[in-house]
């Protein structure tokens, strides 16, 4: 019943949430609008962290901080850094 | 054999930590693709980031703590947190941010209890992050379903003629429970208070310490 660490990529998506929000580029109000458009199979099979980090690519992206295009690219990169998330990091 | 981790402890006896070296996922590759983005465009830093992280492991249910302590041993300050949370908190020195918070007390005849059905809104400013069990399918809805239940579970059972209010936060409205001051505690000055505060009781799943 008591909480785990929280591994060092989901407190980052837990500070890119406040600091997105910081800079004005979406509200909670818009984090939640995502999560719940999501629909249902993102509660079942997405976990918690997974759902955030989504929800706040999309308000990114809705705010034109940065295209579709360059997630894409930039994505591919980071895959191709290594198999880990700490050789990626 | 450093990666022989199946009885979950290493040779040193310590209890295995898994590290950073599982597979990378979609989404980890979308966090560090999201954040170097942002820093590309000037957005953050990676210093913010760092800091950022730093200061939310820094926020322990000891913060918390300190507030319900005065609020026992100062009838004027528990009167301005029970009607405006966030400007109390803000008082003692704690960031509160943008958010209402909204204390509510237990008394002989009340308990309270806080849960976010939608997902895992908790007043993290005083309690740090949520708990797991918090944020599960099975706490959001069977603490409005069956609270009473669900607090047996967790070792309290209530009294049939005590009144159960359970809080459901929201995005910008955050509950955080004033539990009742132990009995024995006259005494007491407000470090030692503290020490009774549990981070359950403050959720309204637990009661404080009685002191020893």
């Amino acid at each position: 019943m008591d909480s785990h660490d929280f591994a060092l990529w989901e407190k980052r998506v837990d500070a890119l949430m406040i600091l997105g929000a910081a800079r004005g580029h979406f509200t909670v109000d818009g984090l939640r609008r995502a999560l719940e458009d999501m629909g249902e199979d993102a509660f079942e099979k997405m976990t918690y962290y997974e759902r955030w980090i989504a929800a706040i690519n999309q308000n990114l992206i809705e705010a034109g901080v940065y295209s579709l295009e360059e997630l894409g690219s930039k994505m591919a990169e980071v895959e191709a850094r290594g198999e880990t998330y700490g050789a990626a990091q | 054999m450093p990666h022989d981790h199946h009885d979950h402890l290493s040779p040193s006896g310590h209890p295995y930590r898994q590290d950073n070296d599982g597979p990378l996922s979609y989404w980890q590759t979308m966090e560090i693709a999201v954040r170097e983005l942002m820093i590309e465009k000037g957005e953050v830093s990676a210093a913010e980031v760092s800091a950022q992280i730093d200061a939310m492991d820094a926020r322990t249910p000891a913060n918390g703590a300190r507030v319900v302590a005065r609020a026992w041993s100062d009838p004027e300050f528990k009167a301005r947190l029970l009607a405006n949370g966030s400007d109390a908190a803000r008082e003692m020195g704690f960031d509160i941010g943008p958010m209402h918070l909204v204390a509510v007390e237990n008394t002989e005849d009340t308990h309270n209890l806080i849960v976010c059905t939608l997902c895992s809104c908790y007043p993290r400013n005083l309690l740090g992050l949520p708990p797991d069990w918090y944020k599960t399918r099975e706490y959001r809805s069977r603490a409005v379903k069956e609270p009473r239940k669900v607090l047996s579970e967790f070792g309290l059972d209530l009294p049939e003629n005590t009144t159960l209010r359970v809080h459901d936060s929201t995005a910008d409205m955050r509950y955080i429970v004033l539990p009742a001051r132990p009995k024995g505690t006259d005494s007491m000055d407000s470090d030692a208070l503290a020490a009774l505060v549990t981070r359950d009781s403050m959720i309204g799943v637990g009661l404080p310490k009685s002191p020893a």
